[in-house]
């Protein structure tokens, strides 16, 4: 059993605002429902599975009811920032099964405009949550040993927010639209060792939706053709303490579950969307996919190797999380949208990689230093 | 200033009080495992890596080295290093470093446990030897 070609995402869309305090945080889901169900072409009353996550206010029952929907599936996986691109997975695997023939999914939220929601303490928090971890410093964490274990610099890291700023000149609705330099992020001011200001996501209200359905339904649609073929999903934590590593992520499990169940290598991949909440994340996870060896993050980033129409593997040519949007602090959902931008080929004529048919989205949710997830998204253009 | 911050009390619970009793006492527990032999940490009562029951309580020397750390320049309560330690004993546990110039730290760096009040069970922290 696979669902390769099982699914395919018919609609997307992304929520244009930064910055929406007049709006709430429900409002957002519905708005970006509707912008994914017109961009699919149907109506409302077509969607019979909806997907959701912690950003949803109330869950699944209260949201249903909310956007007046009537599903025969839900699904409220919360894994963070990927849950969007687990949840891509099991609305490929509910399609496949029968249990609904398309679905949407949603992320929303303003924490530019107020502190989101904390999540319900775990098991660890007598043990941990007095010590401060943050994204920040769990971030840093993980970038000080990875410098410590393969000499990564704090240049080579600030290559990947270069990059990223040369694709996000080209979004109007990027939050930051300016290009900077190497020079320009190692200035920037020291948030918690050795990661720099610049050397983090922007935090943007917003959101975005999808709409997936199964092959038959996606060909009766106007749209270019985009399927899944291939989808990995992993947790990683401390695990007890036994052979603590922080220079890897979740990724190293659910990237090869991705790529094989795709039949395919990194070396065939067009364009990778690969969640940005930090620099060092980025270069964790190219590591982890294996775009490169673990431990040659850094060099593999530098000169420009993520820019499109400059280096070997474009990235995020949407400005990503670094530049652009991370709505809800929670980058999932716009791995997947830019991907499938790509492959329609329909991202920015200036970032739009040619002949872009083999892509991949890949997020991580929680905190990388301390316990997380990941999810690989191998997408075709058909 | 570390000493000035105020921590949050442990809620404990059932499965985790006596880490926080002994912590009373100025004693540092982890758990292992007599079916396996593998000590872990945060403690549980069931093993995170054979799944056995028999898990007994066991006096760390509260001695380790830094794995890694992370200095977060600012925050409400002022800047504070958040890092790993990895035990004589085996397993790393997250804390921050305190009493010390939080800039010098280093992996590698040889510390060891110190308890700081909260307004229920000391807290564990460390710091460099």
């Amino acid at each position: 059993m696979t669902i390769k070609g099982k699914a395919y995402i018919a609609g997307i869309y992304e929520h244009p605002t930064r910055h929406a305090p007049d709006k709430s945080t429900a409002q957002l889901h519905a708005e970006v429902a509707k912008g994914a169900i017109e961009d699919a072409g149907l109506t409302k009353d077509d969607i019979d599975g909806y997907f959701l996550s912690g950003d949803a206010p109330g869950g699944a029952w209260p949201m249903v009811d909310y956007l007046g929907l009537k599903v025969r599936h839900v699904d409220s996986t919360d894994t963070g920032g990927c849950s969007y691109i687990i949840q891509l997975g099991h609305a490929a695997e509910a399609i496949a099964a029968g249990k609904c023939s398309i679905a949407l999914i949603t992320l929303a939220g303003k924490p530019r405009t107020g502190p989101p929601q904390l999540r319900a303490p775990g098991p660890e928090a007598d043990f941990e949550t007095a010590y401060g971890a943050t994204t920040h410093n769990a971030y840093g964490m993980c970038a000080m040993r990875h410098m410590h274990d393969y000499g990564t610099t704090s240049e080579q890291l600030a290559w990947i927010k270069v990059a990223a700023s040369h694709h996000a000149q080209y979004n109007p609705h990027a939050m930051l639209k300016e290009v900077v330099t190497v020079e320009d992020v190692l200035n920037s001011p020291m948030i918690s060792d050795p990661l720099r200001r610049l050397d983090c996501c922007v935090v943007t209200d917003g959101g975005g939706a999808l709409i997936v359905t199964s092959p038959e339904i996606a060909r009766s649609l106007r749209k270019p053709l985009v399927r899944l073929i291939g989808h990995g999903e992993a947790m990683k934590g401390p695990g007890g303490g036994k052979d603590l590593d922080l220079t890897h992520s979740a990724g190293i499990w659910s990237g090869p579950r991705a790529f094989e169940e795709a039949g395919i290598t990194p070396k065939d991949i067009k364009y990778a969307s690969i969640y940005d909440s930090f620099t060092i994340t980025v270069l964790m996870q190219l590591e982890d996919l294996g775009f490169c060896k673990k431990g040659e993050g850094g060099k593999f980033v530098a000169d420009g190797n993520l820019i499109s129409g400059v280096g070997k593997l474009p990235f995020n040519t949407d400005g990503g999380g670094l530049c652009s949007n991370h709505p809800v602090n929670r980058g999932g959902m716009t791995k997947i949208i830019e991907a499938v931008r790509q492959l329609r080929g329909e991202a920015h004529p200036e970032v739009q990689v040619s002949n872009c048919d083999l892509a991949i989205a890949h997020g991580t949710g929680g905190l990388l230093g301390v316990r997380h997830a990941a999810s690989t998204a191998i997408l075709e253009r058909v | 200033m570390s000493e000035a911050k105020k921590y949050p009390a442990p809620v404990t619970n059932p499965e985790t009080a006596a880490f926080w009793d002994a912590a009373k006492q100025g004693k540092f527990m982890i758990k292992r495992c007599t079916a396996c032999g593998e000590a872990h940490y945060f403690p549980r009562s069931i093993c995170p890596f054979c799944f056995s029951d028999k898990t007994v309580w066991e006096e760390a020397s509260g001695e380790g080295t830094i794995y890694t750390w992370s200095l977060m320049r600012k925050s409400p309560t002022g800047p504070y290093a958040i890092g790993y330690v990895t035990l004589k004993e085996g397993p790393s546990v997250q804390t921050n470093f305190v009493d010390c110039d939080l800039t010098t730290l280093k992996i590698g760096q040889t510390v060891k446990v110190v308890f700081k009040p909260t307004d229920g069970a000391p807290l564990p922290f460390f710091t460099p030897i």
